[in-house]
């Protein structure tokens, strides 16, 4: 048994190859034209190698190569603004290097080998450091790119110097041990940290609908199931462009090629609230799309996991999407179905829930090994066969994540976007975040948001009997009711996407707006009492400002008139 | 390249041929079974192992005895491709039905087709005006998407498709166009419903056709829709042209796509479909796009028949998951008398946004359709109330919206067949219906076009 060794039989994507010993999951390379493939089976004297790329035309008898080691990230340098496939491959680089269409047997390092940084030591030489560890700085984009001690290192800095270097060069000596910029990782394996603690703040993304409603804390995990059209592909873009981490690492596993290129031609473009340096400057992308090969996609959510680890170490807050969670599990089981496992339901493998625990559990807010805290967001999209969320994937899910962001095709079909239905919804992280709430937004803000969440719930109620009764036939308190949740809904939930206003919300906005339906609510109680009808109610003029107000450009004007001028408006109503 | 005949067939089950002891072959390269009587058979490994060898032959096995003999050809399957396929009519494995001569090659291609770089994709932003309302102003077409049209036995779907294909065109551009159609396992009577209408339009000479009809092998429809974007690749990445590629019925290829996962004996997923079906699509589907400094488009419409019209059936579902959103039709519609039945409520296009606006179609297009469809949405709504209650319990509001409804189906979404609708006459038919509502139930509509479009203040210039 050695490095080499033969294939005995190509069926797919799935290769059996005799003569190599390998390690489960090391990386062997396959065929005359040496195509990646990871060991996903050992049986007796053949090995089971799953291909990331076309096996088209390998035949039996042709070499194969153990190289010994797991697929690995490149994590350092370089990595900010990168596109790479499941593998991380750059495309950019694969373009170069096989055209427009992606070709097979080139590989392409996730890193660029040539660029040089500028390295800033922060230790010196006879410190004592310990892995991860903060040794030195690279400016990168965005960010102060963070280079650290890598894991399983621990000594005395024998050698340290500053200045320009690729990420291979030698940039310390640590105990004996060359520590170079890049450090290498087993995408499989979390990367170790200090501990875990207790998520505590908000994750704000600028949509109304979540941070007000359905709040993802820095650190939680939250799954969006919803039929296709629905809209959960906008809702993670959206999540991606406006959420306030350091950090969006976003996976396109397995879906549309010309969805990535929007990502791919918006990103550079739009600009970060915060810093107004592009988007593009803060993210990594991968993008496996559907047709490229399936094993590539498997792997895809652990590479892009590995490379928010990498980030959350340096202390960062990462937020990773992952677009689509389904269409990695669907990996799984055609590789499983090849071969010839036992399923569990509807076919997919019965380690379906364990994988899916393990993916979401390497998220969380932690203290990293070098002692700064850092966090880790991951939102998943679930994309269930015919919108039925009790197939295995979305159930398997809901079992692990804290928040529930339920798209609904009824909303989409009237165009109520984003189409997050506010009944079936939740978020376990709501309770725990009501001080953070208090304290940054405003005193009454969780009071407001529960009376939004009751008086909808109120609202589902009456709309079953006005389906049997007609509105008209409701008292006026009640009929008053559903105007002010057609407020809710339609000044309030409902956000465009598209609008350049509208599309970000800053919390402080989230918070006017409720407060003035909140307002126009009583004074509307009030005005009703005292015989105003409910048409003249809907019919005011303010309350068709306030509508229109989410898409004016002199937006925190209005708003400000509309309080003023409330009081004196109902005023004029009249009425006993 | 000559090869050498095996004559080891141990076992023939479905359309899987399984022969021993033979050279290295490559997967999925393609096999000839040369028949007792001398005809030959051509087939595509499946599983190469240094025991056995599976074929699945593309025409079936009828016929074949073990004592058969099997070659392998020592390269994948490819697809001779030129520009004088324009014009031509081709069987579902690429060979000529015309009585023309065989193509001469001027490339041979892989037909599985290796994936666009997402890199090197360009975004799909320009506008198609396929004279049609439903999908112009509500559901609007870009080059380069993908958008099927999921329909139903007895539902004009095919109508809808060669209208779209007769009337669609880039304003502006007069550029190089042209039409690839595949059948899958569609009858002779429809093939000859096409094939009549690109006579009769002269459309034929733009066009290459695939004919695979319900008689012909099912396993042949595997091929078909790859040779078919083959074609299409070539035209418009070597050739420069925008092509137009309508694939009929894609329910007919998953259900080859079955047999022969059951013929496999392999694990089915939901509903006997194999568990790669998804992998499967994507691979015919995600064959359309625009590339970066390359003149030519690839835009795909697949027609798709919903069995039992349901729209969560794993066919439309993966589809419906993998393309760029969908038009439906309706029986209810066409029930009504109403051509072309399209449903807007669960018809989509996920790249309108990015072909319509200022410079494309127009600036208020997109709050328009929005306002549209909310509006259409909340009559139809009414009118469940109004079996039960009666118009009279409708408050004037409610009444309003349940006559925009009323008035949008016989107005914008009814259309002749030869109806050919300009987009700013689409737009304003739908502003004179929108002015048909309270002026303040127009939340969707930024004050500035209500200003501009709204027939009220229109009349005043």
């Amino acid at each position: 048994m050695g490095k080499e060794g033969v294939i005995y039989r190509v069926a797919g994507p799935v290769v059996t190859a005799v003569g190599i010993s390998p390690r489960m999951y090391d990386v062997i390379l396959v065929g005359k034209e040496q195509l990646m493939g990871e060991v996903i089976k050992i049986v007796g004297d053949k090995t089971v190698i799953q291909v990331y790329e076309d096996t088209s035309g390998v035949r039996p008898g042709e070499k194969v190569v153990d190289t010994g080691q797991p697929l690995v990230a490149e994590l350092g340098p370089g990595l900010l603004g990168s596109v790479y496939d499941g593998i991380q491959r750059p495309l950019p680089v694969l373009m170069e290097k096989m055209g427009d269409f992606i070709e097979r047997g080139v590989t392409a390092p996730g890193l660029d080998h040539n660029l040089k940084w500028p390295f800033t030591p922060v230790v010196k030489q006879g410190d004592k450091v310990t892995e991860g560890q903060i040794i030195g700085t690279v400016p990168e984009r965005a960010i102060t790119h963070k280079v650290m001690v890598p894991p399983g290192i621990n000594g005395t800095v024998d050698m340290i110097k500053a200045g320009e270097f690729t990420v291979d060069e030698i940039v310390a000596v640590i105990d004996g041990k060359e520590v170079r910029m890049m450090q290498k990782w087993a995408v499989r394996r979390g990367r170790p940290f200090a501990k875990k603690t207790a998520p505590d703040e908000p994750l704000i993304t600028g949509q109304r609908v979540c941070d007000t409603l359905f709040p993802l804390t820095k650190g939680g995990t939250a799954a969006i199931p919803g039929g296709f059209g629905t809209g959960k592909t906008v809702t993670q873009q959206q999540l991606a462009k406006w959420s306030d981490a350091e950090i969006v690492v976003y996976i396109g596993c397995g879906e549309r090629g010309n969805e990535m290129t929007e990502v791919l031609t918006s990103f550079p473009e739009l600009k970060d609230p915060r810093s107004g340096k592009p988007l593009m400057n803060r993210t990594v992308l991968i993008a496996n799309t559907s047709n490229m090969p399936v094993a590539a996609r498997e792997a895809s959510v652990y590479t892009g996991m590995t490379i928010a680890e990498y980030f959350r170490d340096m202390g960062l807050n990462v937020s990773l999407m992952a677009d689509s969670t389904s269409r990695w599990a669907e990996a799984m089981r055609e590789i499983s179905s090849r071969l010839e496992e036992m399923p569990g339901e509807e076919g997919y493998p019965a380690y379906l829930s364990a994988r899916l625990s393990e993916f979401y559990e390497r998220a969380g807010s932690v203290v990293a090994l070098s002692g700064t805290p850092g966090s880790i967001s991951v939102v998943g999209a679930v994309s269930p066969p015919g919108g039925d969320l009790s197939e295995p994937v979305t159930q398997n899910t809901l079992r692990i994540v804290r928040v529930f962001w339920a798209l609904d095709t009824k909303l989409r079909e009237r165009r109520h976007f984003p189409a997050i239905n506010w009944l079936t919804s939740y978020s376990l992280y709501s309770g725990q975040l009501d001080g953070w709430y208090k304290k940054n937004v405003a005193e009454d803000f969780p009071e407001m948001r529960n009376w939004a969440i009751g008086l909808l719930q109120k609202e589902a109620e009456l709309q079953e009997i006005v389906q049997l009764v007609g509105s008209d036939a409701l008292p006026d308190e009640q009929k008053l009711t559903l105007e002010i949740t057609r407020m809710i809904r339609e000044i309030f939930l409902q956000q465009n996407a598209y609008h350049p206003v509208d599309t970000y919300s800053p919390m402080s906005r989230q918070y006017t707006y409720l407060k003035l339906i909140n307002r126009f609510a009583s004074h509307a109680a009030k005005a009703v009492e005292n015989e105003v009808s409910v048409e003249a109610i809907a019919n005011m003029d303010l309350r068709n400002r306030l509508a229109k107000s989410k898409f004016e450009d002199n937006i925190e004007d209005i708003l400000k008139d509309i309080a003023d001028t409330m009081d004196k408006e109902f005023e004029a109503l009249g009425g006993k | 390249m000559t090869s050498k005949e095996y004559r080891s067939i141990t076992q023939i089950a479905g359309p899987l041929v399984f022969v021993e002891k033979t050279e290295p072959v490559g997967y999925n390269e393609l096999a000839v079974v040369t028949l007792p009587d001398g005809s030959e058979r051509m087939g595509q490994v499946l599983d190469s192992s240094d025991d056995i060898v599976v074929i699945q032959m593309f025409e079936g096995t009828s016929g074949i005895p073990r004592t058969a003999g099997a070659r392998f050809l020592g390269e994948t399957m490819k697809m001779p491709v030129s520009k004088d396929m324009l014009g031509r009519i081709l069987s579902g494995s690429g060979k000529p039905l015309d009585g023309g001569p065989a193509i001469v090659p001027e490339d041979r291609l892989e037909i599985g087709g290796a994936a666009i770089n997402p890199w090197a994709r360009d975004n799909p932003s320009e506008f198609i005006q396929t004279g049609i309302s439903t999908i112009d102003g509500m559901n609007t077409l870009v080059r380069g998407q993908k958008l099927p049209i999921f329909s139903a036995s007895g539902l004009p779907h095919n109508e809808i498709a060669l209208q779209i294909a007769r009337q669609a065109k880039v304003l502006g551009g007069s550029e190089d166009f042209a039409v690839v159609f595949a059948a899958m396992g569609i009858t002779n009577e429809e093939a000859q419903y096409f094939m009549r209408d690109f006579e009769r339009t002269g459309a034929l000479k733009r066009a290459v056709v695939f004919l695979n009809l319900a008689d012909d092998p099912a396993i042949e429809r595997i091929i078909t829709p790859k040779l078919a974007l083959t074609t299409a690749e070539y035209l418009a990445f070597t050739l420069d042209m925008h092509v137009l590629v309508i694939l009929t019925d894609l329910t007919n290829y998953c259900e080859a796509l079955r047999q022969i996962g059951a013929a496999r004996e392999e694990v089915p997923g939901r509903r006997g479909y194999p568990g790669y079906m998804y992998t499967d699509l994507a691979g015919i589907y995600e064959r359309a796009g625009r590339i970066k400094e390359k003149k030519g488009s690839i835009t795909q419409i697949p027609i798709l028949s919903m069995p039992g019209e349901d729209i969560t059936h794993p066919i439309p579902d993966l589809t419906g998951y993998i393309t760029e959103g969908q038009i439906v039709a309706k029986r209810e519609l066409l029930r009504a008398g109403i051509y072309p039945p399209i449903d807007v409520g669960s018809s989509l296009s996920r790249l309108m946004n990015e072909g319509i606006g200022k410079g494309r179609t127009r600036e208020d297009h997109k709050a328009v359709s929005d306002q549209c469809y909310a509006a259409y949405a909340e009559g139809r709504d009414l009118r469940g109330l109004v079996a039960i209650v009666g118009k009279e319990a409708l408050s004037d509001r409610d009444r309003n919206f349940l006559e925009f409804a009323d008035e949008f189906e016989k107005r914008i979404v009814q259309q002749g067949r030869d109806e050919d609708r300009t987009i700013e006459g689409t737009l304003d038919l739908m502003w004179e219906l929108l002015g048909s509502l309270d002026e303040r139930q127009l939340t969707r509509i930024d004050r500035k076009y209500i200003e501009i479009y709204h027939p009220k203040y229109r009349k005043k210039d």
